[in-house]
């Protein structure tokens, strides 16, 4: 069956660079001395640390329990011991440190008991929903978010169409079509029991047309089932989450809104394959594939790595020439961000290690002003209009930037690449979105600091009025009773001198 | 003539009822000005403008009696956004108000501290916890950095110390764009 696909607005076509890094099968990256496991792996709260430096851990066991709803926990990727805990830089494009968990691998990489979970059929959604927050997993796809939220509709809400997203658009990075070649079983294994956990009616694998091996194989693994295969056009951003439901179902989702507003969710096919090693084998999320390419890596190709691997493990297992490095960026050329060093782990969302010569990077052209020639806007995926937000942005006109819809910017970059003026547009909008939370959070803090400051001098003012109140009872007391205490003195003075007299009468009626 | 004074006069009476009816029916509490001018303040409580409060200075300014300029915590962006509200042309912040720093928060040293209350006394926003020759300490989340418990301590155990920058808190530089990357390579 031939499905009809849609187009999105813009996009560009780029080099895809692709080819490097799929000569190889993936293989297991080797086992590092040390794991590096940042509490903050996803979107949302932070994890927060269950065991204690000195700590003995099994591979999978939870080291790090979700805090809150919006959160996932983090488990060993190896047996070893829990040798610090503290801050250490984490790959973010701040290039700050964050609490992170650091293990000292024994190298016997000796498994906690596991529990399958059987037949999935046989458990309701909730029950896999909570297996699977368990298990740690969190969106591969980049982003991050905690996957058993996506997997819960939500009263009411019916979905229409389950999409598992393999097009993997940007350039250099292979991981999810070398997923899909290897594992292809266990991606569609997967992807039964997310249908089974949201009812959906249908389900569409969608991939680039970049990669017959991959569309093979998952057509191979989906024979027999009512799941469609389907190959989209390769233009970038077509991976986007709310770019691929256009293109497959002809809907736009909303702005400010999600997929499951017009009845799609999309899943990655990483997500589905951990999902099943989850459900089928208790596993937790502990590893990913991840590609390790660029210009200055001289055998470029994909590894099965350990979350909190140092990304400089990886780049040695490659080959890699720190004398010609020019950038080392986590993600790809167009959305990733620049390493701070190679002593950062890698994370969930990891998919990619993109180590750049200056050959390959492209060279660095003067700034120049805007000409307006709206070409921005023709490649824009999002139909934003990216120069009037790069005017307010400049222009640091925080209000107006948001009227021009800045925060449904997916942030592709599509806009600074074809800009002939080489505008670093993205930048602008990150910056804006920054700052706008900034802002926000100041507000939120002054306004708590006013309540406080108005309870204090409330208090100040009720504490005064009781005090008053004490005095002038007091004051009361003392003017209106006195007569009271000095009579019940006088009564007991006189009793006591009765009972004296009583006692001497009998003593000398006694004699 | 005479028809058409009765008629004016009528007119103007029911008016004047309506609009009397309304000045007491629709009231607005407190001052609306001095309302808004105080959700633009940083709310620090610090003093530093020579009132002893934001409130205070949002009133002061309402009446006209103290300038927009003296709110270093606010900053330049502070001078800009009340200055919008109030129809007038921004000014540099006075010097005699003091100077803008980087947010600070206070420390209790732990160690030093004798109990003596007098740092909670002195806290505008309640966010100092202790009692009575017990150890005091502050609670960070809600310290404006505002310093007005550092001078009362008598054995100087109260240090401001700069925010640390963590990754939930960071923002983006403004693109330099004589030095400027765009996101692919």
């Amino acid at each position: 069956m031939i499905r009809r696909l849609w187009k999105f607005n813009g996009g560009v076509h780029l080099p895809a660079h692709k080819e490097e890094s799929t000569h190889h099968p993936a293989r297991r990256a080797p086992l590092p001395k040390r794991l590096i496991l940042p509490l903050h792996q996803h979107i949302g709260e932070s994890a927060e640390a269950i065991v204690k430096v000195g700590d003995r851990v099994l591979k999978g066991q939870m080291i790090a329990h979700a805090k809150g709803f919006v959160s996932a926990p983090v488990h060993a990727p190896s047996s070893g011991v829990v040798v610090e805990i503290g801050d250490f830089p984490v790959p973010h494009p701040s290039g700050l440190s964050a609490p992170c968990i650091v293990i000292e691998t024994d190298g016997a990489d000796l498994w906690a008991p596991l529990q399958s979970h059987g037949d999935f059929t046989q458990l309701d959604p909730s029950a896999l929903r909570n297996i699977i927050r368990e298990a740690g997993i969190v969106g591969l796809g980049g982003a991050g978010f905690p996957s058993f939220i996506k997997l819960n509709p939500g009263p009411g809400k019916v979905v229409n169409t389950l999409i598992l997203n393999g097009v993997e658009c940007e350039p250099y990075i292979t991981c999810d079509d070398m997923l899909m070649r290897e594992r292809a079983p266990d991606i569609i294994a997967g992807l039964r029991i997310i249908r089974h956990a949201l009812r959906a009616r249908e389900c569409v694998v969608a991939l680039e047309d970049n990669k017959p091996d991959a569309y093979a194989a998952m057509c191979a693994a989906a024979v027999g089932t009512d799941i469609q295969v389907v190959q989209v056009p390769t233009i970038y951003p077509a991976g986007g989450e709310k770019q691929l439901v256009k293109v497959l179902t002809g809907m736009e989702v909303p702005s400010n809104g999600l997929p499951i507003h017009i009845g799609v969710v999309c899943q990655n096919v990483g997500t589905a394959a951990a999902v099943y090693r989850a459900v089928e084998y208790g596993e937790p999320l502990i590893s990913r594939y991840m590609t390790i390419t660029g210009g200055n890596i001289s055998q470029p190709r994909n590894l099965e790595v350990l979350i909190g691997t140092p990304v400089k493990n990886l780049l040695d297992e490659c080959g890699w020439n720190p004398g010609t490095l020019e950038r080392l960026l986590m993600g790809g050329p167009m959305m990733g961000f620049a390493l701070p060093g190679d002593s950062v782990p890698v994370i969930k969302t990891t998919n990619c290690i993109l180590a750049m010569t200056a050959a390959d990077s492209q060279p660095q052209r003067p700034v120049m002003p805007c000409i307006r020639c709206g070409a921005c806007a023709d490649a824009c995926p999002v139909n934003l209009l990216p120069q009037q937000l790069y005017w307010h942005a400049h222009a640091k006109d925080l209000d107006k930037v948001q009227e021009y819809n800045l925060f449904d910017c997916i942030e592709c970059g599509c806009c600074s690449y074809v800009c002939p003026s080489n505008i670093p547009l993205v930048h602008y909008y990150r910056y804006a979105k920054t700052e706008i939370w900034a802002r926000e959070r100041e507000k939120q803090k002054a306004e708590a600091a006013r309540l406080r400051y108005e309870f204090r001098l409330q208090r100040i003012e009720r504490e005064k009025a009781e005090r008053a109140a004490k005095h002038t009872q007091k004051m009361e007391e003392l003017t209106a009773a006195p007569a009271d205490p000095s009579d019940t003195k006088k009564a007991a003075i006189v009793a006591a001198m009765e009972r004296a007299q009583a006692k001497r009468e009998e003593m000398k009626g006694g004699e | 003539m005479l028809a058409a004074i009765v008629a004016l006069g009528a007119l103007a009476a029911a008016f004047g009822l309506i609009l009397g009816y309304a000045a007491i029916r629709f009231k607005v509490e407190g001052d609306p000005l001095a309302e808004k001018i105080n959700a633009i303040l940083p709310q620090t409580q610090c003093g530093q403008c020579g009132y002893p409060g934001c409130r205070p200075y949002a009133e002061a300014i309402a009446k006209g009696e103290a300038d927009i300029n003296q709110c270093p915590p606010g900053g330049e962006a502070g001078v800009v956004k009340l200055a919008d509200l109030l129809g007038r042309d921004p000014k540099p912040l006075t010097a005699e108000h003091g100077q803008v720093k980087p947010k600070m928060v206070a420390v209790i040293d732990e160690s030093i501290c004798i109990g003596c209350t007098l740092c909670i006394q002195a806290c505008p926003v309640d966010a100092i916890l202790g009692a009575a020759k017990q150890m005091h300490t502050i609670i960070a989340k809600e310290c404006t950095g505002c310093e007005l418990c550092v001078a009362p301590c008598p054995v100087n155990c109260i240090e401001m110390v700069p925010l640390q920058p963590s990754i939930a808190q960071w923002t983006w530089i403004f693109p330099d764009e004589q030095s400027a990357k765009g996101a692919h390579g």
